[in-house]
């Protein structure tokens, strides 16, 4: 049933919601400024309350099922998060409030800016990206800085794995570096021989993601870092995957130079239906100079009687503002509380469940697709969506039946360097009954689509809607309703 | 399990990973459970101070505003709020309809014809006004002019998005040109090589100026022209749309998104339909399924980096989900009634006090001969950040000092007042006023 | 899938034809087939500019990808297809005809040489 959109349930006249009257005397507005026409909806609360409800209702979530997005790190959302974000103590704070009026705030980013240096391996951490790409902006901002201030400007060249996640690339060229395609062998690791190849006086760094996209730890990875290093180049970390090292490997400890994380993959904060995210970024000794502005720090050292004074500082070589304010400071309470909740211990336990759901999965569905890459993955593994002799059945078939069944289908056509990818992230949160069924479904799936194509063809068949028509909505453009005077016409 | 895949132990799934640096030894505090957890959060939280307690006239980008019970409370439902960005249309129809009703919406308030799905914030959102400028021209045109009343914040966070383009000149804020309501100089600056003109509305100051002949200006020598907004001032403003800008962005926190110490916010970036294909970030239009149903989907994705990848124009790959949905949900709610009425609270409460302030001996509101919106400058004539400490021990949060970000305005103090502030605390800061300065 | 004669190709899948010293630029069959339905072309040269082989001439996006054209050879510019803005599917349809990109004057004919024929295109290809 298709739900009208706001526009469509307007009624003119009505309010949804009433303000008091003014306290003051008012005053005209200024001339030549009176807006004429306002064309906003006009619905009652509880129409308001029902309508989005039902789009509500729409949605696949966490909440509802198992959701094994390759890169995504789906997990369960602890309810815990929320009322930590809601404190009014947090909620009603003003960035621009006095520092000692905030000492709560602060307090909270220096101990989460502190903790995210110790599970990295790391010696100053920046709270200000965003979300993963603004992160990845960051780091690359800072290795092309660090290049130009040791005179060295001609190092514009970034190495990027074929199976890097596209943000790597886009946000490379955003800053005028040159993007350097890096091939993987067939063990799915970097070719270390096509590396050697490309390191020279040119190089500004690599970007590398570990495990990379297809699941797999790189089995050469200190090698790898090894070169790029003598070569004077810097490792970028993509932190996309660090759902697979927490409390079993840090990265700084293997030689990377800086490292984005993802706070609404790693560390449970909600996906929101596409955001907020929050991408905080962990540097060494050699690029903390050059972090983004406003670093969390103790300004005066506490005693026995007082807690310390905490503030911002400016690195003196900072490549500046990303953003408005200090970053995403509602996400960073939801994933102090997640990491206070678990600490090294269960961190590590997270780490390995997600490692040996992942490889469960595998195991259980190697013999009925194929496994490009045949060896232990870590969180995350990659099948292919299609069989040779059944050339009409594709991994977006696949995908679409799967919703029959309530699952959300797994990342599929990334990364590109398989065809056909479906990419599996099972998370720790899942229980074995879960995965046990997803294998049930997978593989009921896998026979359909010998015996019965077109049921495959035709999913979903019980979703909100079917398959839509993505062409017609790219050459018929409508990206936005038109007012009510038009409608009613 | 472990049988399953052919193991002994979890730890033999990790045997690829370096020896020396596996299972690190994490120094971390002990675990807490989630009863502890939440004492402690109490804790810290109770240690600020807030809008709450404290009488706030701060403004300067983020302002605090009402927000009715009904949005968090539809926010909270599990099916938005763990859901994830909607690739897959069927079972996503929820969030997608959603940020076409966002489109809409902030389309209509702007006045322009295509609104994004957001951008982080509304300083990142003026950057990306800027690299859409420099693409359209395709690097034909080296000079964005910012205006020197722009949010100093959104013109840091711009330079440091085009650090990468050393031919790029980014000018225009300098103190020489100055802040003059009439924008002559600015204007001035304009010409063949400038790739975009950047202006806030209302500016940084809370004045409300007209740009209809910098704009005209600027399309005469091709140059495109963004607005950065408050969209609360759009409810009773002339949006810019309808006086020619080409890009409207802004800060949308303003519309039922707290505080909360400066994040999560929402950007939003409005454009005229010329320079559809231009935009960068997430899309949602109407299409039909195959039974003819109608349907949402993500569109124009070639544009996006999962596809263009190093050719892509932005790196952009999640949206404000969340912080889009409470302001479409603020907007709806409030509706075309409500959204004047607290839109004139604003107004009319900012008035009064400025007035109220202006009358104290020795203070004086900057800029009086320019009509504003919700926030103006009142320059004291004692020294501002001793008057805020002053002000502090009686609960007041007395506005913000700009001689941070203009040497030319010292000791003058932004104020900015919102629908909650109830008259008898804007008399109470002016009665505190009075007596801080004058004993 | 169809390989014309009389055109010579890149492995980018961009065609040119010349005549008299004109070069008509577009892209191949098998080009137009693994984009799918187009849905909007962009051209980034104009009329009287002089481009450098290897340079980009427009940008061709359908549903799920965006493809790069380059320049071929070494010309200018004399006439760009703009036509193709308001109705994209006629690249689909008549990728060799009426889905033609642009026209230019060439520097130099000897830079076709470098360039590959029919045949060679169409087994690179079936390798593909």
């Amino acid at each position: 049933m298709t739900e009208p959109t706001v526009y469509e349930l307007s009624s003119p006249g009505r309010v949804g919601f009433k303000f008091p009257e003014p306290d003051v005397e008012e005053v005209a507005l200024p001339i030549g400024f009176e807006r004429e026409d306002l064309p906003l909806p006009e619905m009652s609360e509880l129409e308001v309350v029902r309508h989005f409800t039902r789009l509500s209702q729409k949605n696949y979530a966490i909440d509802l099922g198992f959701y094994p997005l390759g890169s995504c790190t789906m997990k369960y959302n602890p309810k815990i998060n929320e009322v930590a974000a809601r404190l009014p103590g947090f909620a009603y704070t003003h960035p621009l409030q006095p520092e000692e009026s905030v000492q709560g705030n602060l307090y909270l980013m220096y101990t989460l800016q502190e903790w995210l240096k110790e599970i990295g391996g790391f010696a100053g951490v920046t709270l200000m990206p965003a979300a993963g790409a603004q992160g990845e902006f960051t780091g690359a901002l800072m290795i092309r800085k660090y290049h130009l201030d040791h005179g060295q400007p001609q190092r514009k060249r970034i190495l990027i794995p074929d199976s890097a996640h596209g943000t790597n690339p886009a946000t490379s060229a955003m800053i005028g570096l040159e993007v350097v395609p890096l091939p993987s062998d067939e063990r799915g690791n970097i070719d270390l021989e096509a590396l050697k190849l490309l390191v020279d006086d040119r190089l500004a760094g690599l970007m590398l993601t570990n495990p990379n996209t297809l699941g797999l730890f790189d089995e050469n990875v200190q090698e790898v870092i090894r070169v790029v290093h003598e070569a004077g180049g810097l490792v970028y970390g993509d932190g996309a995957n660090m759902n697979a090292l927490l409390g079993v490997l840090r990265p700084g400890d293997i030689g990377i130079d800086v490292l984005h994380y993802n706070l609404h993959k790693t560390f449970s904060t909600p996906h929101g239906g596409g955001g907020p995210g929050s991408g905080p970024v962990a540097v060494n000794e050699k690029l903390l100079p050059y972090l983004p502005d406003c670093v969390v720090t103790i300004v005066e050292p506490g005693d026995d009687e007082n807690p310390p004074l905490f503030g911002f500082y400016h690195p003196e070589k900072s490549i500046g503002r990303l953003k408005s304010f200090y970053g995403h400071f509602g996400v960073m309470v939801r994933a102090y509380a997640y990491i206070a909740m678990h600490s090294g211990a269960g961190l590590r336990d997270i780490a390995e469940k997600a490692v040996l759901n992942a490889n469960y999965l595998m195991h259980k569905l190697k013999e009925t697709y194929t496994l490009p890459y045949d060896r232990t993955c870590m969180h995350e593994f990659v099948l292919e969506g299609f069989w040779k002799d059944i050339p009409d059945v594709h991994a977006f078939d696949i995908a679409k039946r799967l919703m029959d069944f309530d699952f959300h289908p797994p990342t599929n056509y990334f990364p590109l360097i398989v065809k056909e990818a479906l990419m599996i992230e099972p998370t720790e949160t899942e229980t074995l009954e879960t995965l046990d069924r997803f294998v049930d479904v997978m593989i009921q799936i896998a026979e359909e689509a010998r015996t019965n194509p077109q049921l495959l063809h035709d999913a979903p068949h019980n979703t909100p809607v079917r398959r839509a028509d993505e062409l017609k909505a790219a050459k018929e453009l409508v990206v936005c309703c038109y007012p009510l005077e038009e409608l009613q016409k | 399990m472990l049988k399953t895949i052919g193991v002994e132990k979890i730890e033999d799934l990790f045997d690829k990973l370096p020896e020396d640096f596996r299972f690190p030894d994490l120094k971390l505090p002990p675990q807490q459970t989630e009863m502890e957890i939440a004492a402690d959060l109490d804790e810290i939280s109770s240690s600020n101070g807030s809008t709450k307690e404290l009488i706030s006239f701060l403004g300067a980008g983020a302002y605090d505003h009402y927000t009715p019970a009904a949005v968090d409370n539809l926010l909270q439902r599990g099916e938005f709020y763990t859901a994830y960005t909607p690739y897959q249309p069927e079972i996503s129809q929820g969030t997608l309809q959603a940020i076409f009703e966002y489109q809409s919406m902030i389309g209509q308030l702007t006045g322009m014809s295509v609104s994004n799905a957001s951008h982080y914030d509304g300083a990142t959102a003026c950057a990306e006004a800027v690299i859409m400028a420099y693409h359209h021209f395709r690097g034909k045109r080296h000079k964005v002019l910012l205006s020197r009343a722009l949010n100093p914040q959104y013109r840091q966070v711009v330079r440091t998005y085009m650090q990468g383009n050393p031919d790029l000149t980014i000018t225009g804020d300098e103190q020489a040109v100055g802040i003059d309501a009439d924008l002559k100089n600015f204007t001035a600056l304009i010409d063949n090589d400038t790739a975009v003109v950047i202006v806030q509305y209302p500016d940084f100051f809370g004045r409300v100026i007209n740009y209809k002949p910098l704009i005209e200006a600027a399309h005469a020598q091709g140059a495109l022209v963004a607005v950065a907004v408050n969209p609360t001032a759009l409810a009773l403003l002339t949006p810019p749309g309808e006086i020619g800008a080409d890009i409207v962005v802004g800060e949308g926190q303003p519309l039922g998104i707290p505080l909360s110490y400066g994040g999560p916010y929402l950007g939003f970036f409005a454009v005229n339909e010329e320079l559809i294909r231009k935009i960068s970030g997430r899309l949602v239009g109407q299409t039909t399924d195959v039974q003819g149903q109608l349907a949402y989907v993500l569109t124009l994705t070639a544009r996006e980096q999962h596809i263009r990848r190093e050719k892509a124009t932005s790196n952009i790959c999640s949206n404000q989900g969340l912080m889009m949905l409470a302001s479409t949900i603020y907007l709806t709610l409030l509706g075309k009634q409500g959204f004047k009425q607290v839109a004139n609270l604003c107004y009319q409460k900012a008035h009064y006090a400025a007035s109220q302030i202006n009358a104290i001996t020795g203070y004086s509101q900057v800029f009086s001969e320019t009509p504003f919106f919700h926030e103006f400058v009142i320059k004291a004539p004692v020294n501002t950040e001793h008057l805020l400490l002053d002000l502090r021990g009686y609960d007041i949060l007395g506005g913000y000092d700009l001689s941070h970000d203009y040497p030319e305005l010292k000791n003058c103090l932004l104020i900015a007042v919102t629908e909650k502030m109830p008259r008898e605390n804007i008399d109470f800061l002016h009665d505190t006023l009075l007596e801080v300065t004058h004993d | 899938m169809e390989y014309p004669k009389d055109l010579k190709y890149m492995k980018s899948d961009e065609w040119i034809k010349v005549e008299n010293g004109i070069g008509t630029i577009g892209i191949s069959d098998y080009a137009q087939d693994s984009l799918s339905d187009v849905v909007y072309v962009e051209f980034i040269v104009d009329p009287d500019q002089k481009v450098a082989a290897g340079e980009g001439l427009a940008t061709v996006e359908s549903v799920k990808a965006a493809a790069e054209v380059n320049m071929p050879v070494s010309g200018t510019i004399l006439e760009i297809n703009s036509g193709l803005s308001d109705t994209p599917e006629v690249l689909n349809q008549s990728p060799y005809g009426d889905g033609w990109l642009v026209k230019v004057q060439l520097d130099d004919e000897s830079e076709l040489d470098a360039l590959m024929d029919a045949e060679a295109y169409e087994a690179y290809c079936q390798g593909r």
